[in-house]
């Protein structure tokens, strides 16, 4: 196939930058999407041009490094990530728009590439069960109901990737806030520090400037990890019973 | 002859007698001491939560944008602990046995018993983080079966096992960064090592976000930085995985042990086209409900379907009825090696083999095996458009994990002084072939378990630097600046990704699977010519003061094409076949690995010497199991 690319190139933090235009031929239908920008890059890079900088490592799924906003959908037509993306999901002749991710909490550092250390400083903030290394009961001491352990992995299954910011009018980080609130919420391990959790993550996170949430489910519907929305209401109960009770939650 | 420093006692008590007898600094003392830890996957970022929670300084750094997406993360099948939850006859023992027997009775017993012995400890551990294993409806943990052994005592979490414990891992040291234990430098590089006195005190790193290049000091250096498998270009790591933070550390005199053996897992997706940038991972554990067959002719063009059961070939489960589709590894990737060699691959390249759960969906029916491996089936349909449920998976041996790595002793140091190396990184207990499931455990039980005890035992002999020299890595960082010049000045047509994809297709086909002296000369010279080339025709756009991946690619592809060297040299001089390693012409009439006990029962860990390699001999004694031909039959 042949395509027309529209790309933001920016080249620094500073940069205004601003779309480009691009030509690429002879792409097979096989090929994933970033096999077809390395075709890009390989042509800009043998001219002597900049070549296009965009986030990826795992080629899989799972790293939560790729991060493109492909005709408008962050990783593009599909609910998966860019990297799985194949261009057999588009069509010959095609034009195809390429952005960073836009948030003001994630600034782009050159072309399509993303600071996403905000999620860092959310987990940072609380997202973790205090435990040190060594004199932890055995791992069957405590048994936890299939149910309850399934809910869980569910919720941790996020990779990170900023997908739901990304779609979010408002920017707004909750829904991979709440994955990683609900995730040890969920778990008897993380039930000491629920409250505390809870409430210094979401401070954070408005410290960080991701906006408000305003339930539109956006974020659910391109999460490519399939992130539920209940995992969002989920999170306000845990925040505010921690924000009208002054004990600790059981 | 070099001393890997093994305790004295029984092998069961080793390890205990060795952290009773082990130096300890008293709580108080331990802020003036700073550890430099590079890497953040489950090794890296294990050692420095844990020295952290001592009350070690820890300065980490990693060249992702955030520690969660170290390679770790992509690792799907599980991980192994002799829990014996199951009833079936494991214990420490017996893991022991697997794991040595597995490895081709090419590693040092003694490690190999302590890494089986801590496996425990470390479910708990992860556990307690909150790590969501899967569990049984009574709401205890599950087991599933790993290759090259027959009870269950793999772990896991979905497909994701590698991504849960590095959740844990990462919000451990996330912690520690909170509580400014931990000083985290993500987006850097570490480009050299710096030595004084002989002894490992820093690193020069490069923020990749600016091009700027620092100097950091600390009183131990800890290299966790993965594997280096990517250098086969078509492989299942990610496409940054790289060699060299440990390539730069062997420059300054670490030996580099057993630079060849690199497993090539057998369950990974076939190349489809030339543009394929890697091959993606089907987890192993698809063996234990997929049964792996050719067509009995060669060059067969019949859909899979229409070849009647008596005309196939369930290769495995012929040549190793007792283990099956669950050979381990090193087995099965050679037998479709074979297969394919002899005309009978499979797919639009031929290059292939099925995997196919007709019969376990016929068994357990469709949605038995949906809930098992749901989301590799829904991946596999992503990457190729086919759905296994009704047509059979392609699969195809792929390079995976690097066996070889830094040597390092009992203590996990290397032979610098002060350089301890972690997890893939080193090489240690996984002999000549890695079971499945034991490397996210060798990760973590370095990183939780056995390098806290063993670099506090270190730092205990050395005085804490207070003041650092002023002209502290002057020297190397000089060096570092010259060589980026150097290769930013080539300006000539090619890209490092062009380089590199040669590179991998010489050292898959010269140095792959199978090994024969007279190819891997070939490969040598081959090697050399790229090399050559490279000096000549590199090209390298863009500015050294900014964000610049072509700039990263070109040096790691640099390292890589040194490294090569090393893994033909090393291929060539070991004249038998172990584990991974397979000599052609050291074979059993059976077609099987030939091993030579009587001259090869040695690790082989080599010393750099400007170009030139030198060999020294670590004997590998065997007191509790005597090796035997390794037979799955
Ligand atoms: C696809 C796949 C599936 C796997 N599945 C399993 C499985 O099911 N079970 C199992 O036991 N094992 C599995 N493995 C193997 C296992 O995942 C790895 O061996 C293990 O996770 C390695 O951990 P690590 O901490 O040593 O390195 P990694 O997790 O690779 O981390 C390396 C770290 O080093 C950093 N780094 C490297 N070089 C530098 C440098 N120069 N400067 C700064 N930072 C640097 C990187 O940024 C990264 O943070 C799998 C491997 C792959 C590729
Ligand atoms: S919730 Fe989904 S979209 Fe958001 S970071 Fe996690 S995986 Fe990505
Ligand atoms: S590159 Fe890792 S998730 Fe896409």
């Amino acid at each position: 196939m042949n395509l027309t690319l529209k790309i933001w190139r920016q080249k620094n933090n500073s940069d205004k930058g601003g779309f480009k235009e691009y030509k690429v031929s002879d792409i097979s239908k096989d090929m994933s999407f970033l096999e077809m920008l390395d075709v890009l890059n390989e042509q800009l890079t043998e001219k002597g041009e900049d070549p296009v900088h965009f986030d990826h490592d795992c080629r899989e799924g799972i790293c939560g490094m790729c991060s493109l906003y492909i005709n408008g959908n962050p990783h593009g037509p599909l609910q998966t990530t860019t990297c799985q993306l194949h261009m057999r999901s588009f069509n010959d002749g095609e034009t195809i728009t390429i952005e960073p991710w836009r948030a003001k909490a994630f600034p782009v550092m050159k072309d399509l590439v993303v600071d996403r250390s905000a999620f860092d400083r959310i987990i940072q903030a609380g997202g973790y069960v205090s435990v040190n290394t060594g004199g932890v009961p055995d791992a069957n001491e405590i048994p936890i109901p299939k149910t309850i352990a399934d809910l869980a992995m569910d919720a941790a299954q996020c990779i990170g990737c900023g997908a739901c910011v990304a779609a979010c009018k408002n920017a707004s980080a909750m829904l991979f806030t709440s994955a990683k609130v609900s995730q040890l919420a969920l778990l008897p391990q993380g039930q000491v520090e629920r409250k505390r959790r809870a409430e210094k993550m979401v401070a954070q996170m408005d410290e960080e400037g991701f906006g408000a949430c305003t339930n539109t489910g956006a974020c659910e519907a391109q999460c490519p990890k399939g992130i539920s929305i209940t995992n969002i209401a989920r999170m306000n109960r845990e925040y505010f019973s921690a924000v009208v009770s002054n004990t600790e939650l059981v | 002859m070099i001393n890997p420093k093994i305790p004295d006692g029984p092998l069961d008590k080793k390890w205990e007698w060795y952290i009773a007898k082990a130096r300890l600094i008293n709580p108080a003392n331990r802020r003036k001491y700073k550890a430099i830890v590079v890497g953040t996957g489950l090794a890296g970022s294990a050692i420095s939560a844990s020295l952290a929670e001592l009350g070690f300084q820890c300065e980490v750094f990693t060249y992702h944008e955030s520690p969660r997406r170290a390679h770790s993360v992509a690792a799907q099948g599980g991980i192994n602990a002799a829990k014996g939850y199951k009833n079936d006859g494991d214990s420490v023992w017996r893991m022991f046995y697997d794991t040595l027997k597995g490895g081709d009775f090419r590693s040092r017993e003694a490690n190999v018993f302590r890494m089986a012995e801590c496996s425990m400890a470390l479910i708990d551990q992860a556990v307690a983080q909150g790590v969501p294993f899967a569990r049984e409806y009574g709401g205890y943990l599950s087991n599933r079966s790993f290759g090259g052994v027959q009870v269950s005592r793999t772990f896991y979490a979905r497909g994701q096992t590698g991504q849960q414990l590095l959740q844990g891992a990462y919000q451990a040291l996330m912690r520690q960064v909170a509580l400014k234990q931990v000083q985290l430098n993500t987006s850097h590089e570490m480009m050299d090592l710096i030595l004084e006195n002989g002894k490992a005190k820093g690193i020069i790193a490069r923020n990749l976000e600016t091009g700027e290049l620092s100097i950091h000091h600390a009183d131990t250096v800890i290299l966790a930085t993965g594997g280096y498998g990517k250098i086969y270009y078509l492989s299942t790591l990610a496409m940054n995985c790289n060699g060299s933070a440990i390539w730069r550390a062997h420059r300054k005199g670490a030996y580099f042990a057993a630079p060849s053996w690199t497993q090539f897992h057998p369950t990974s997706l076939p190349q489809l086209g030339n543009h394929q940038s890697k091959l993606t991972l089907m987890s192993e554990s698809l063996r234990n409900d997929g049964r792996i067959w050719v067509p009995q002719k060669a060059h067969d063009t019949r859909a899979p379907h229409e070849i009647p059961e008596d005309e196939r070939d369930y290769y495995l489960e012929r040549k190793y009825p007792s283990y099956g589709n669950l050979a381990p590894r090193d087995i099965s990737s050679r037998a479709a090696k074979e297969q394919i060699d002899a005309g009978k691959g499979v797919g639009p390249m031929k290059n292939a083999v099925y995997l196919d759960f007709q019969t376990s969906i016929q068994r357990d029916g469709k949605e038995t095996i949906q809930k098992r491996y749901g989301n590799l089936f829904d991946m596999y349909e992503k990457i190729t458009g086919v759905n296994a449920y009704t047509s059979p998976m392609l699969i195809s041996p792929s390079a995976h994990f690097s066996m070889g790595g830094l040597w390092v002793d009992y203590e996990l140091q290397s032979s610098i002084p002060g350089l301890f190396v972690l997890g893939e990184a080193n090489f240690a207990d996984h002999g000549a072939n890695r079971l499945g499931a034991n490397s996210l455990l060798q990760a973590c039980v370095d990183g939780y378990f056995i390098a806290p005890h063993t670099i506090m035992n270190y730092l205990a002999g050395e005085q804490p630097k207070q003041q650092v020299p002023n002209d502290f890595g002057q020297e190397e960082l000089k060096l570092t600046e010259e060589r980026i010049g150097r290769l930013m000045k080539i300006q000539g047509n090619k890209t490092a990704e062009q380089f590199h994809r040669e590179l991998g297709g010489i050292l898959t086909n010269k140095c792959g699977l199978a090994r024969e002296k007279s190819v891997m000369k070939e490969g040598l010279q081959a090697i050399k010519d790229l090399q050559q080339e490279f000096y000549k025709y590199l090209k390298i756009p863009g500015s050294t003061k900014q964000l610049n991946m072509e700039l990263e690619k070109a040096a790691r592809v640099e390292d890589y094409l040194e490294l090569a060297q090393l893994i033909f040299h090393d291929a060539l001089q070991r004249e038998e076949s172990c584990g991974a390693h397979f000599r052609v012409e050291h074979q059993t009439p059976g077609g099987e690995a030939k091993r030579d006990d009587l001259n090869f029962q040695f690790v082989s860990a080599w010393e750099y010497a400007e170009g030139n390699f030198k060999l020294h001999k670590e004997d590998l004694h065997f007191e509790f199991i005597q090796p035997q031909e390794r037979t799955y039959a």
